[in-house]
């Protein structure tokens, strides 16, 4: 019997996989279920065990069977991992991902699964935690702070029980990393909670899904039913969130495990000292805690060879938005943002040319092709304006409005704030009113001229709306002075950063905001 | 379902799976699973089953977007309005799906056939833009996309 591999990834269904594998069982093929390659332009992707390897057909549809089966069909792809997409990745973390069976013990042992616990079981949890230190690994979640370092803290702690979760909440537009990996290679995700909880002596974890994620939900649940003996003592739950994007934030996701409302603790108590209910809690990424599996087997010094500067070993980076060839990317740190837009991602999905790219998600920066030079590295990005986050790249064309992404950006904020903090609540409504504002005045104004500031009885702001001095001046140093206090004001990321994609799309794209356009991009 | 065939939902959940305050998420997840809404009149049950004041039940049923507390339409249909999906002309099958389904964003249908909502990334941002009717995602959403799910709501 012919034996077939179609992804069952969410992508993938919803591309039509389900229906591609269906027509296969009918035509009698032994249908195997895997988690995605990643490449989402050759999905439904079809591949054909044979005695040269597995064969790829794709983007497939049900009336391809035949031609599929009998090697004649025009979207041949050959042998996947020799593809150019493929071939200049380096895959430490999503190694399994898309060619085993999630779910399959045997295909998770046979393919390298477990050894890096059966390494940390063996050694002192000490050794454990210097592995992770060595190995540079820092947290992929968005902050960039040494894993190694936050185990040790958890380590040290006096108090007990402790606990290990995982943070899946990946809100981020743009970001899917979490989502594959939990769906294609769940064992990688569980071994890493294990070896963690050996590390720093804890006996249950949570892993926290975002219900959105309702294919990761199920996978991990049943991953972790059928992994239960092989990582006794240690037990592991999942939660499923309930769409607020905050809980993400790590000590608001901790309330909402305790069956609070999502809102973000002031900090200290660090969370690897007084976390889950009180107590000291190591809390990952789900790609920080896969990438620990690795380095125990391998080594840290596998691991910490590959990168940039203090950017450490690999990064899934994941090309999203109107991209031509979108899809999960894992590559050692230090490639160029532009190599990653336009040589791996090859441009537009639309085949226009590319205007901006917003990286790391709705608190991330929007950056014009002028700066794509920029490596792929923590302080690289943070010396530009923005940050990594979780490595989503969201590519846009020259039909977006800046600052209708400005705008929507203070809209997401005023949605999905947890209402602690003014600066956050409240000004990002106001924000959101001075984008309107400034949209309006675009269109009327015909060039910005002299400002109209101290006009009497103008006000920047005022609950009289006919004293407010709506000119585009007026409103985007008022925008600008928002930013400011949101930025330093606010006692989480999520108000102190909105102001990075509001800001990037005033300094870097002004013309959207009835400003010339800047001297470098004019004079080109 | 009736008020008092709720109780003995909730209380039999609360026997399986525990009353600590944090089964309060969970517990919330089932009524709905089970009831398709959280009606303001189970508030105190579910209150009681886990030993906490109806203030903090109603503060946490209502910090949450995933929480209804109306009945939805029979089909849901979910369209993302994060930013990959916008990069992919995801605003102008927003104003489309209103147009189509006959019903806004936010809004369930006046004859109960089906509810728009909002989501902020599905993960499936390559392939945009997105949406999950019922329960069911899919990719590239276009006019014709759009037509299908029409026709399908209308059953
Ligand atoms: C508003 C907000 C949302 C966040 N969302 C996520 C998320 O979805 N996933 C994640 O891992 N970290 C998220 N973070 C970062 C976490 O607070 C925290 O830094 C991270 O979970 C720590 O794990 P790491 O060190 O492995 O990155 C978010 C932070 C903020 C402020
Ligand atoms: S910045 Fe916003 S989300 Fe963060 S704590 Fe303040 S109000 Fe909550
Ligand atoms: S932005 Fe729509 S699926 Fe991610």
């Amino acid at each position: 019997m012919t034996r077939v591999f179609i992804s069952r990834d969410m992508a993938s269904v919803a591309l039509g996989a389900d229906d591609v594998a269906r027509a296969f069982a009918d035509a009698g093929c032994e249908v195997v279920r895997t988690g995605s390659r990643g490449l989402f332009s050759i999905e439904p992707l079809v591949e054909i065990e044979t005695a040269e390897g597995r064969i790829g057909y794709g983007p497939a549809t049900p009336a391809d069977v035949a031609a599929i089966l009998d090697g004649s069909h025009p979207n041949r792809l050959g042998d996947i991992a020799a593809l150019p997409f493929f071939a200049k990745q380096q895959r430490f973390t999503f190694a399994r991902c898309g060619i085993v069976d999630p779910l399959s013990l045997a295909d998770y042992a046979a393919h390298g699964g477990w050894i890096g616990l059966d390494i940390a079981r063996a050694a002192e949890p000490q050794a454990v935690v210097d592995a992770v230190k060595a190995s540079g690994l820092r947290g992929r979640g968005g902050a960039g702070f040494p894993t190694g370092i936050k185990w040790q803290t958890v380590l040290d702690a006096p108090n007990s029980p402790k606990y290990i979760v995982c943070n899946a909440d990946e809100g981020d537009s743009g970001t899917f990393a979490d989502r594959m990996l939990m769906e294609g290679d769940p064992y990688c995700l569980i071994e890493g909670m294990a070896i963690a909880a050996h590390a720093v002596g804890a006996s249950h974890g949570y892993i926290y899904i975002r219900s959105e994620y309702p294919f990761a939900i199920d996978t991990m649940r049943d991953a972790i039913a059928l992994s239960a003996g092989r990582i006794a003592p240690f037990t592991l739950e999942v939660r499923a969130g309930a769409g607020a994007y905050v809980c993400g934030e790590e000590t608001a996701l901790l309330d909402s495990i305790e069956g609070k409302r999502g809102q973000v603790r002031a900090k200290p108590p660090l969370p690897a000292l007084a976390g889950l209910f009180g107590k000291p809690t190591v809390i990952n990424n789900v790609l920080s805690l896969a990438a620990v599996p690795f380095i125990l087997s391998e080594g840290a010094d596998a691991y910490a060879n590959v990168g940039f500067g203090r950017s450490r070993g690999t990064m899934p980076v994941q090309l999203a938005g109107n991209v031509k060839h979108g899809g999960l990317f894992e590559v050692g740190f230090g490639i160029t943002l532009g190599e990653l837009v336009n040589d791996i991602g090859g441009g537009t999905a639309s085949g226009r040319p590319v205007r901006a790219a917003q990286v790391g998600g709705p608190l991330g920066a929007y950056f014009p092709p002028s700066m794509f030079d920029l490596p792929f590295d923590y302080e690289a990005f943070t010396q530009a304006g923005g940050l990594i986050g979780h490595a989503g790249i969201t590519i846009f064309d020259d039909r977006v409005d800046m600052a209708h992404m400005a705008r929507f950006a203070m809209e997401f904020c005023a949605a999905e704030s947890c209402g602690k903090c003014t600066p956050c609540r409240i000004g990002s409504t106001r924000g959101v009113e001075i984008v309107d504002r400034i949209i309006a005045a675009r269109e009327t104004e015909p060039a910005r001229t002299a400002t109209q500031e101290g006009t009497l009885g103008k006000a920047l702001y005022s609950r009289a709306p006919d004293r407010i001095d709506v000119s585009l001046g007026a409103q985007t140093t008022l925008l600008r002075d928002l930013c400011d206090t949101m930025k330093y004001g606010s006692l989480c990321a999520l108000g102190g950063f909105t102001p990075y994609p509001v800001l990037s799309a005033l300094d870097h794209f002004p013309e959207d905001f009835g400003a010339p356009a800047p001297a470098l991009e004019a004079a080109e | 379902m009736g008020l008092d065939e709720a109780k003995l939902l909730i209380d039999g959940w609360v026997r399986r799976e525990g009353s600590g305050r944090d089964r309060l998420l969970p517990l919330l997840h089932a009524v709905q699973d089970e009831i398709g809404y959280i009606d303001d009149t189970l508030v105190p049950a579910i209150a009681a089953a886990l030993n906490l004041s109806r203030a903090d039940v109603h503060g946490v049923l209502t910090f949450y977007h995933d929480y209804r507390r109306q009945p939805a339409g029979r089909h849901i249909v979910k369209l993302c309005r994060a930013e990959s999906c916008q990069s992919r002309g995801g605003a102008a099958m927003e104003a489309a799906a209103a147009e189509r389904l006959g019903v806004a964003m936010g809004e369930t249908r006046r004859d109960g056939q089906v509810t728009l909502e909002p989501v902020y990334c599905l993960g499936l941002c390559a392939i945009g833009p997105n949406a999950l009717v019922d329960g069911r995602p899919m990719a590239r959403i276009d006019t014709a996309a759009l037509d299908r799910i029409a026709a399908e709501v209308a059953a």
